[in-house]
């Protein structure tokens, strides 16, 4: 049944709703009845291995493609090009002019989304200077390094204070430095009050960044909420060392828990940690070490799109 | 409608500032030396076509047994000499006024008529816009000796000659429309398939995203189109400030017969006429290439498209000299070859609401090819769309 998503008020409702959205290519469903909700001024990650299904949503939801079936509102517009100037948009294949100045390709970016040509290169010589790139401003894009031309590209995504900033795999190709740079940048655009949806297969960077996450897999939305709500679907990890291999305190530990180099991880029982504690204690136990660990996002990964989509992800080159 | 006009004014500045400020603009400014030479080879299989299907003819006003023994005359002649280069004959029954007889012929376009013969058979006197001892008047001479029997007399034609004739006159104006139709035939050639690689840096760059991302598709069609014809026009300038200076050494504009509509206008219309035919040329040939999506796919789209362009041509090139011919009307309301016949028809009839009322037509042809092509694009390109739907229109 598809649900209707009804325009939201710019100002007070989600930066983004969509509803049921699925995608068609020919035979293949690239997106199968995808939900979501961004509220207005979160850091909002998209997460999901390669393929699952990520960069078409973001597009379906910049209206760069419509969808199969399924309604989209942005910025409280149905038709998301009718929001498009306020809106920064980095797609994951980074393309820029090589022949055009990097200061003409920010100011290029910014007409598009409606500045005036030249407001934007004005804005655009202060963004290069910020980001320390001042002498590159009239170097053609081909003659700047991999790294220079992604900040370059990344600049002109914001030039023009958008509302909303759609990063597709912003991480993807930057060293250390300029990932730390870039996640910066990120939390700087937030505060200043704007809404960022970003896609990763990285699950460190949402870990760090995000407030709300969606996690993608096979097309569907398969988590959607806050970050912590994620952790919390999954019970605290409990790994335990003891001297003792055997004894009455084994029935003190779950059937389903691991031996992972010579102890037991295993999750916390419901009762809580101090029945396990004496249990193990009166059972002689011999305890030599034990940690109750707070699930990561990759445990709730994990346990949210299934093992294969985690081993997916992990095989994929690390950012 | 702003939105779009907008986003196309910002792709177009970038592409329109990327051609001209580049280095390869000089060379593209050397481009029409090749097409000259191919214009004209291909304007004189056109000019061939137009003769033939409209030579002047000498109008006889005779009885019908007068004009049988003539034409039986011409007929004889024609066997020794080629046929092609004897003069042709028409009859017409005489009227009770000859002087007014005379002039309606003279006036008359379909077909042109280089002069009247009448008096047949004893007092012959041929009228005219020809010379006294000019081929026509030479020839008749021979078919009039050849009747009296005696090839070697010299039989008595008076000569009236007229300041202007309708065949003069018409195959005069179809030269003039003929050197217009070639002009804008060459210059389309060169410039608008240019248009066919117009997407694939953005393609190939990626930028494509960026932008359909910003504005409408449409915009993006839109700003090349009017970018590529901007830079066109620039080139124009310079070819023909170019042109000027040499037909200024030699005979220049006055060695074509003056248009029925006076040159101001005409020329104004060839101009119109070439944004036309450049922009529904070019819309096709960017909705074409923006389905190639390499330099290559685009290369091998160039010849066909080409070869599509010289069809063209050669549809328009017969409506020249036979402006009202159906094959002349068709061509005239055909959107990719309206531009070129309409030119053509400029130069040979006056009557400027033909012109506003094709000019429209190739306008709204206009508009659609960019719809349907950005519709394409936005289908089988970016792969949008419901799936029960083929195009979505009224979406910029």
């Amino acid at each position: 049944m598809l649900q209707q998503v009804q325009p939201a008020s710019t100002s007070t409702g989600p930066a983004v709703q969509a509803a049921n959205l699925i995608k068609d290519f020919g035979a293949t469903r690239a997106v199968n009845g995808v939900s979501l909700t961004v509220p207005t001024g979160s850091i909002y990650g998209l997460l999901g291995p390669n393929g699952a299904g990520k960069t078409t949503t973001i597009r379906m939801l910049l209206g760069i493609i419509d969808p199969s079936e399924g309604t989209r509102v942005v910025l409280g517009r149905d038709r998301p090009l009718e929001a498009a100037q306020e809106i920064g948009y980095l797609p994951e294949e980074r393309g820029l002019y090589p022949a055009m100045h990097a200061r003409d390709a920010i100011a290029f970016m910014g007409a598009l989304r409606g500045l005036p040509l030249r407001e934007a290169r004005r804005r655009a010589d202060v963004l290069l200077k910020e980001h320390n790139l001042g002498d590159w401003a009239k170097k053609p894009i081909r003659t700047l390094s991999k790294g220079m031309a992604q900040t370059v590209q990344l600049l002109g995504t914001i030039i023009h204070k958008p509302r909303l900033i759609v990063l597709d795999e912003p991480f993807s190709g930057l060293d250390a430095i300029n990932q730390a740079k870039l996640e910066e940048l990120i939390r700087r655009e937030a505060r200043a009050g704007a809404t960022i949806i970003f896609s990763t297969h990285v699950i460190a960077h949402a870990e760090r960044l995000c407030e709300r996450v969606a996690i993608i897999a096979k097309g569907k939305i398969a988590f959607d909420g806050r970050v912590d709500e994620a952790r919390e679907m999954l019970r605290p990890i409990v790994r335990l060392t003891t001297r003792e291999r055997d004894g009455p305190w084994r029935s003190a530990i779950p059937a389903a828990s691991r031996t992972e180099d010579n102890h037991f991880v295993f999750e916390l029982p419901e009762s809580g940690p101090e029945p396990l504690l004496k249990a193990l204690i009166d059972g002689g136990a011999g305890i030599e070490a034990l940690a109750i660990e707070r699930p990561g996002l990759h445990d709730a990964f994990v346990a949210i799109a299934g093992k294969s989509a985690a081993a997916e992800m992990a095989q994929e080159k690390p950012q | 409608m702003t939105k779009l006009l907008r986003g196309a004014f910002v792709i177009g500045r970038r592409d329109f500032s990327a051609t001209v400020l580049s280095k390869t603009f000089l060379f593209f400014l050397l481009g029409p030396i090749f097409p000259l030479l191919f214009g004209v080879v291909f304007g004189g299989i056109g000019a061939t076509v137009a003769n033939s299907r409209q030579k002047p003819v000498v109008a006889v006003v005779a009885s019908e047994a007068d004009f049988n023994r003539l034409d039986a005359a011409r007929d004889r002649l024609a066997t020794a000499i080629d046929d092609e280069h004897v003069i042709r004959l028409t009859r017409f029954d005489p009227e009770p006024n000859p002087n007014v007889q005379r002039a309606h012929l003279l006036a008359s376009k379909d077909p042109p008529v280089q002069a009247v013969l009448t008096g047949l058979p004893d007092h012959p006197q041929l009228t005219g816009s020809i010379k006294r001892d000019g081929t026509t008047a030479g020839q008749l001479r021979i078919l009039l000796a050849d009747l009296e029997g005696d090839a070697q007399a010299e039989p008595a034609l008076a000569v009236d000659h007229t300041d202007t004739s309708t065949a003069n006159t018409s195959r005069d104006l179809a030269l003039t429309g003929q050197a217009a139709q070639t002009a804008l035939f060459f210059f389309t050639l060169l410039l608008s398939t240019m248009l066919l690689s117009q997407l694939v840096e953005e393609k190939s760059n990626k930028i494509i995203e960026v932008v359909a991302a910003a504005v409408p598709i449409e915009s993006l069609f839109v700003g090349k189109l009017f970018a590529m014809l901007a830079a066109s026009i620039l080139g124009l300038i310079v070819w023909i400030s170019a042109g000027a200076a040499v037909l200024a050494s030699f005979k220049g504009l006055g060695a074509l017969p003056t248009p029925e509509m006076g040159w101001p206008t005409f020329l104004t219309l060839v101009i119109l006429y070439f944004g036309m035919n450049y922009l529904i040329l070019g819309a096709l040939f960017l909705t074409i290439g923006a389905q190639a999506s390499t330099v290559r796919e685009v290369q091998t789209l160039s010849m066909p498209v080409t070869f599509g362009q010289v069809l063209i041509f050669g549809l328009a090139a017969t409506a020249v000299g036979s402006p009202n011919s159906t094959l002349a009307k068709v061509a005239a309301i055909f959107p990719f070859s309206s531009p070129l016949t309409m030119v053509a028809r400029a130069a040979e009839q006056p009557g400027l609401m033909q012109h506003v009322i094709a000019l429209a037509w190739q306008a709204l042809w206009v508009a659609i090819i960019l719809k349907l092509g950005a519709s394409l694009f936005r289908k089988t390109v970016l792969k949008s769309g419901p799936r029960t739907k083929w195009f979505r229109f009224g979406r910029a």
